[in-house]
């Protein structure tokens, strides 16, 4: 008996092929865009993770120098014989290929037993690995790109990518310093120690890094992607929810019939159940696959953002555990429980001989309109919640609130929107079409409620990358003021450059930094000397008015948006910086793309309070080509050609990581659009079969059936249109959002807000095009429907 | 003649073979003429109207309609008739369900490019203050009077009606069926009206019967 | 020779992780300096570190009692490797083991520090041996403090020799094989020993006779040696013996060691005159240890049972071997120490 009914009910599908694949489609693509974003995500919290893990030691407290010098072997031997079990650490970059390199220096004889650093090294590599020339390892991804150290790099399993692990002796060379970055802290110390701070007071614990860390820098992408995830999740549920919809609607005749012939409605639920689930199931494999493609489409652009954007590795290859697997179908089948428990419940309370009514279906009341907006209300008073929480995931909450609220509200401002237009329609054909599409609006309001949401990420988040490209632009401009940027290799050569660059350039600026930490963050300080160019050209927030001539006496201290925000300081604050000194604020400048803080000072005081400052950077002011000067100093001054960088170099690098930043957003909001015009089209496939006793009067009144075609068409399209015009107010809100809210909280920089209409036509076109392309078969289908097919509406019992 | 119906043949699909539903019919309607059209269900009462309404095409024969014959019109054609100068009024689901009763009304009137007075209309059809309401919160009696209205605000030449009253029960079906008729007369429009209620087609001014696709009397 | 130097040279042998450091030792020992059987012991240079050899150890046992009659044992060494020939202290590794053996249970640490820095080293006079904190120095050798902790212990001990200084083997040169690898070899044996433990328990202050053992070589093991059983007793007439059975592959043995007289006066055992023969295991480690042993020297008219006084002394360190203080019965009886490796 069992098998008969679902015979009868698997029939459905075997008549209406294209719905099964609507269903799946829907389904595959909600699960496919989830599961993808969140193998991205998964991947790069690994790397996060394993890098976090080598670097601290699994999360050990460490000991720095507070003013971030290195700290001397010698201090190293005096607390190691005062009782502390601590073992040193180099950390430090090389050039290579495609970016730098971290190079990780440990000890492996004091590294803390059952460390990651300590148990990614083989005991058979750990003599060959010893001294200032022993082996190098990294992983074999990131082996191919450091070319030039031959044999004594080998490759190994388990070691975070992007990362070169030396001995601490190898490393300290390579990196060129004399001294280690941090000491770990091993959790089990013996009984009895001298107190640290008679033994080397200058230092100080620190919290470990950890994955959180770069996990805090990276956030804000990783929330920008799973949103994009959800987002297209939910609007793939639209389609499912069509689809089941209609699918249980039409076959309510079969359901009236086996419940007629004895099966009860919890047995005909239960089949239903098990219906969907088998759906679910293919469904969810199918989305697992394309999630598996999409993820691996795009993790190359995520991997090479992070990495430009925060120095964080990311493996660029994709490696998922069944977790993810599993979790891709247990989220399908979620999405279609969501999406079909409406259905299934109507199902079980269905009366046994309740009639089919499936324009009844597809037209929701005023009421449930009502319910409707009353659930929009409180989503906007959820985001204001949000929006007073403040912080970050208070600006999600804004975020997603305001976009579901929009979103619900959508079917009835649509509604009273078209009643307006209605009213100044003439004719009669105009005054049917607008009453007819007011009609329709609730069968099609979850398709432009998918439509509303895709386009206003669109119009939000395009914004928002296109005020960050014309504000970033316009800042490199502005920020990158030397025509070449000189890196030397030994700072003894300091003299023979200036004396070189004298009547080869206009000016040399020297660029010179230390990286500290600035007020229990970290941060770099740098030093810039006296120059019109500086007072002409940087571009500053917040000054005070006579910053430049402070700067040119050697005092005040700019410093960047981030910190400026985090601490809460302004021009005339009091800055308490490394080695217990305190300058003041005088000026504010936006640092775009940069996720620490950064204290700019005179360079005098620079030298005079950070001796080991990095002073092999340099800045040359050129009147006109740089390339001769550039040759000059490679050829005839002998720098390597990779220590000069000419400011277009510089400014193409810039503007390509961050075209690669957005590129990931770009594929995924056009994907957002395609499942919503998928939305559309299976929401029209859906009435079009309803329809006809909306549709067979007009057309025995004397309208052609190609007519009526015509004017199903330009009824998407119009929707559509209305949809996108709010859509615009919507976008812009959430690109407000983004940039005022989630970006400051997030980077610690504001963006100021640039509309671009000539995006919005293009989107536009773009929507309507989708509306009509999704329009076209139904209407094609309408256009050639035999008469007969109409004529029944008036001649047989329905 | 306004309506002159040639050995007008139609044939469907049957399961092994065609099965002819009309075989040879040919009749006429006159202008202003009542015409009644009887017959079993099942005689091809419907497929005839609708025919002639150019709903259906024939598989032989001709309907010349002043002069023209309307199976030689392509589809744009045969609307722009049904538009203009012959008025359907079917056994139900006449009405425009998104439209008002108002709307209703004058819709095929607007169509045909005739002035129509909606408030006139519910005067002379009973539907006074319903004017404002939806087909659904209609009666089918009601809705079957706004169909007969709208029919012939757009002042066609002829009107086919295919059971207007089929749906109805007796009395009110006799009130609607008598108030077409009237209203027909009224305006001297031909009418051409199927049922199967002999004492209702007693009531026009000729009487054909079709039985078994021919026309017998 | 010693049979901790052994139990670390063999465990070496069998691990990668030290094969090019610590070992290596049974392959070869070229360029490195050699035992020279014409040697004689310079004191108090020689308690400093010959660099040119490529092992060398500083290796204190002691059997401690406390007040209320509990015995304790306690080790303190540390290990000199040189990565390559030619002494540069760059080159060296140094490593130290620390341990107390107690009713609770046996507490162990271990460190390892690079030459070339004064995280570790040794100097002769005055003498001074270290490793991070720990400490073993003294005005001179017959005169030490000692001291070393870990996680759950310390030790903070003053040990006074009473005797001199014994040369091990001939004149301090030690075989170890038939095929004459060697080492250079010299004991203390007659420290007395009073200081503090520093257990979970809390304080133990403590008395008892402490033993140490001063050894260097470049390939004192044949390659096919796979372990040993090392004992240093103390007998209660002030006699002490040093023996030990190198195990080899074959199943054979070459066992010798050193008869001292209370005096200091030695007696080196031939290789069969001491009879080594385990009675009792002990599952410790996921392995069975030998904690019960029997041992005769019919020259002597010596026949004891060595009995370890915590079966479960257990050094888990990178290179593990069994380390602990053992009782004496029977026609000798005392205390001392027993080691053994490669099990």
């Amino acid at each position: 008996m069992t098998w008969a009914v679902i015979r009868a009910l698997l029939s459905h599908w075997r008549r209406r092929p294209f719905q099964l694949v609507t269903l799946l489609l829907g389904l595959s693509l909600a699960t496919g865009l989830w599961s993808g974003v969140q193998a991205i995500n998964a991947e790069a919290r690994k790397s996060y993770g394993e890098a976090a893990d080598i670097l601290g030691g699994g999360g050990l407290t460490e000991l720095v120098r507070q003013d971030g010098a290195p700290i001397l072997p010698q201090t190293f031997v005096a607390i190691r014989r005062g009782g502390w079990l601590v073992s040193p650490v180099v950390d430090g970059w090389i050039e290579a290929d495609r970016g730098r390199v971290r190079v990780l220096g440990v000890d492996p004889f004091s590294m803390p037993a059952g460390t990651p650093a300590a148990m990614a090294i083989a005991p058979q590599d750990l003599t060959t690995m010893l001294g200032r020339n022993g082996v190098l390892m990294a992983d074999p991804v990131t082996a191919t790109r450091l070319t030039g150290l031959g044999e004594r790099l080998q490759t190994g399993e388990g070691i975070a990518p992007g990362l070169l692990l030396a001995d601490i002796e190898a490393a300290a060379e390579l990196v060129g310093q004399v001294g280690y970055d941090r000491l770990l802290l091993d959790p089990k110390q013996p009984l009895r120690q001298t107190p640290l701070n008679e033994i080397a007071p200058e230092l100080q614990r620190r919290a470990p890094e950890t994955a959180e860390d770069l996990g805090r820098l990276t956030d804000s992408f990783h929330l920008n992607l799973t949103a994009f995830g959800l987002l297209s999740f939910a609007v793939g549920l639209f389609i499912v929810n069509g689809s089941v919809g209609l699918a249980f609607e039409q076959r309510r005749p079969v359901f009236r019939t086996l419940r007629a012939l004895g099966v009860t409605a919890r047995r005909l639920v239960w089949l239903l159940t098990l219906e969907l689930l088998a759906i679910a199931l293919v469904a969810g494999v199918i989305g697992i696959f394309m999630g598996y493609l999409i993820a691996a489409a795009l993790l190359p652009d995520v991997a090479a953002t992070l990495r430009g954007l925060y120095g964080a590795s990311v493996d660029g290859a994709l490696t998922l555990s069944p977790l993810w697997w599993l979790s891709g179908i247990a989220i399908a089948c979620l999405g279609t429980a969501l999406a079909a428990a409406s259905g299934l419940i109507r199902v079980a309370r269905m009366p046994l001989l309740a009639p089919a009514k499936p324009r009844a279906w597809a037209m929701a009341t005023g009421s449930a309109m009502r319910w409707q907006l009353a659930l929009a209300g409180h989503s906007l008073v959820v985001a204001l919640i949000g929006f007073a929480f403040g912080e970050l995931i208070g600006g999600f909450i804004l975020l997603g609130g305001f976009l579901i609220a929009a979103a619900l509200a959508l079917p009835s401002v649509l509604a009273v929107l078209i009643v307006a237009v209605a009213r100044l329609a003439k004719g009669p054909v105009a005054t049917w079409f607008w009453a007819d599409t007011r009609q329709q609006l609730p069968g099609l309001s979850l398709a432009l409620m998918a439509l509303l949401l895709a386009l206003s990420a669109n119009i939000g988040v395009g914004t928002m990358v296109a005020s960050f490209r014309t504000t970033f632009t316009g800042w490199l401009d502005q920020r990158l003021v030397s025509d070449l940027y000189v890196t030397l290799e030994n700072t003894a050569d300091t003299p023979a450059l200036m004396a070189f660059l004298e009547t080869r350039s206009e000016a040399v600026l020297p660029i010179w930094h230390v990286d500290a930490e600035v007020l229990g963050g970290p941060a770099e300080i740098y030093g810039v000397v006296d120059h019109p160019i500086y007072s002409e050209n940087w571009p500053l927030l917040a000054a005070n008015p006579d910053v430049w001539e402070q700067i040119a006496v050697g005092e005040g201290a700019l410093i960047n948006e981030q910190l400026s925000r985090r601490e809460g300081l302004a021009p005339g604050d009091p800055l308490l910086l490394p080695g217990g000194w305190e300058t003041t604020v005088t000026g504010v400048y936006s640092d775009y793309g940069n996720p620490i803080g950064q204290v700019v000072i005179p360079l005098p005081v620079l030298i005079d309070r950070y001796p080991q400052a990095d002073k092999t950077d340099f800045g040359v002011l050129v009147d006109g080509d740089t390339e001769p000067l550039k040759r000059a100093l490679s050829e005839d001054f002998g720098l390597p050609v990779e220590n000069l960088v000419d400011q277009a170099a510089l400014k193409a690098f810039s503007l390509s990581i961050f075209e690669r930043t957005f590129a990931v957003t770009g594929a995924l909001n056009i994907l957002t659009l395609a499942v919503a015009g998928i939305a559309i089209l299976t929401s029209l496939l859906t009435l079009a079969s309803m329809r006809l006793p909306q549709l067979a009067p007009v057309w025995a009144l004397g309208i052609t059936r190609k007519t009526l075609g015509r004017i199903e068409l330009i009824r998407a399209v119009v929707l559509a249109g209305f949809t996108f015009v709010l859509a615009v107010p919507v976008g812009l809100g959430l690109a407000w959002v983004l940039l005022a809210i989630i970006n400051v909280e997030a980077f610690g920089w504001r963006l100021p807000m640039h509309l671009f209409p000539r995006d919005w036509l293009w989107l536009a076109v773009l929507s309507l095009a989708a509306a009509g392309l999704a329009s076209l078969w139904p209407a094609r289908q309408l256009a050639k429907r035999p008469p007969a097919d109409l004529m029944r509406v008036f001649t047989h019992e329905r | 003649m306004l309506l002159d119906v040639r050995n007008v043949v139609k044939r469907f699909p049957g399961s092994d073979q065609p099965v002819t539903v009309l075989d040879g019919v040919s009749m006429s309607v006159a202008a202003g003429e009542t015409v009644a059209l009887t017959g079993e269900s099942g005689s091809g009462k419907s497929t005839l109207l609708h025919i002639i309404g150019g709903l259906e095409p024939c598989d032989e024969g001709a309907v010349i309609f002043e002069g023209t014959d309307l199976t030689g019109l392509d589809d744009a054609g045969r609307a722009s008739v049904r538009r203009s100068n012959i008025s359907v009024v079917f056994q139900q689901f006449n009405l425009i369900p998104s439209l008002t009763i108002e709307q209703n009304l004058t819709f095929q009137a607007q169509l045909a490019g005739v002035q129509a007075s909606a408030d006139d209309l519910a005067q002379s059809l009973g539907l006074q203050g319903q004017l404002r309401k939806y087909p659904e919160e209609l009666s089918g009696g009601q809705q079957q009077r706004v169909a007969i209205g709208r029919a012939l605000a757009a002042a066609p030449k002829l009107v086919l009606a295919d059971e207007p009253t089929g749906n109805l029960d007796e009395t009110t079906g006799s009130a609607v069926f008598e108030l077409l008729v009237a209203q027909a007369r009224d305006r001297a429009t031909g009418l051409l009206i199927a049922t199967h209620s002999e004492r209702l087609a007693g009531l026009a001014d000729r009487r054909l019967h079709l039985s078994h696709g021919r026309l017998t009397g | 020779m010693n049979a901790r130097a052994l139990s670390l040279i063999l465990v070496c042998l069998a691990l990668p992780l030290w094969a090019q450091g610590f070992a290596g030792l049974g392959q070869t020992a070229k360029d490195y300096a050699l035992p020279d059987p014409d040697f004689r012991f310079s004191f108090p240079g020689d308690h400093g570190p010959h660099p040119d050899f490529r092992i060398e150890w500083w290796y204190v046992t002691a059997n401690l009692t406390a007040a209320d009659g509990t015995p304790y044992g306690v080790q303190w060494t540390l290990f000199r490797n040189a990565l390559n020939p030619g002494g540069a202290p760059g080159d060296q590794v140094w490593m130290g083991h620390a341990a107390v053996s107690t009713p609770e249970g046996h507490l162990y640490s271990e460190r390892l520090a690079r030459g070339g820095t004064e995280q570790s080293g040794v100097t002769a006079n005055p003498f001074s041996a270290h490793i991070d904190e720990w400490m073993m120095t003294g005005p001179d050798l017959s005169e030490i403090a000692v001291t070393a902790q870990g996680h759950e212990f310390r030790y903070d001990l003053r040990m006074s020799a009473t005797g001199p200084f014994v040369p091990q083997g001939k004149a301090g040169h030690s075989v170890k094989s038939e095929a004459g690898q060697a080492s250079h070899y010299y004991s203390q044996p007659f420290y007395e020993v009073t200081g503090t433990l520093e257990l979970s328990s809390g304080k133990v202050e403590v008395t008892g006779q402490a033993w140490l053992d001063r050894e260097w070589s470049s390939q004192p093991l044949t390659d096919t040696q796979t372990g040993w059983d090392w004992v240093s007793l103390h007998f209660e007439g002030g006699d002490k013996l040093m023996g030990y059975r190198l195990r080899d592959n074959d199943g054979s043995a070459y066992t010798v060691g050193t008869w001292i007289a209370a005096d200091g006066t030695p007696t080196p055992l031939e290789n069969g005159e001491l009879m080594m023969r385990p009675v009792e295991e002990t599952r410790v480690a996921g392995r069975d240890v030998p904690t019960v042993w029997d041992i005769s020297l019919p020259a002597r008219d010596m026949s004891i049972r060595v009995a370890a006084v915590y079966p479960e002394s257990w050094m888990g360190t990178r290179i593990p071997y069994w380390e602990g203080p053992v009782t004496v019965e029977g026609s000798h009886p005392g205390q001392g120490y027993l080691e053994m490796s490669g099990y």
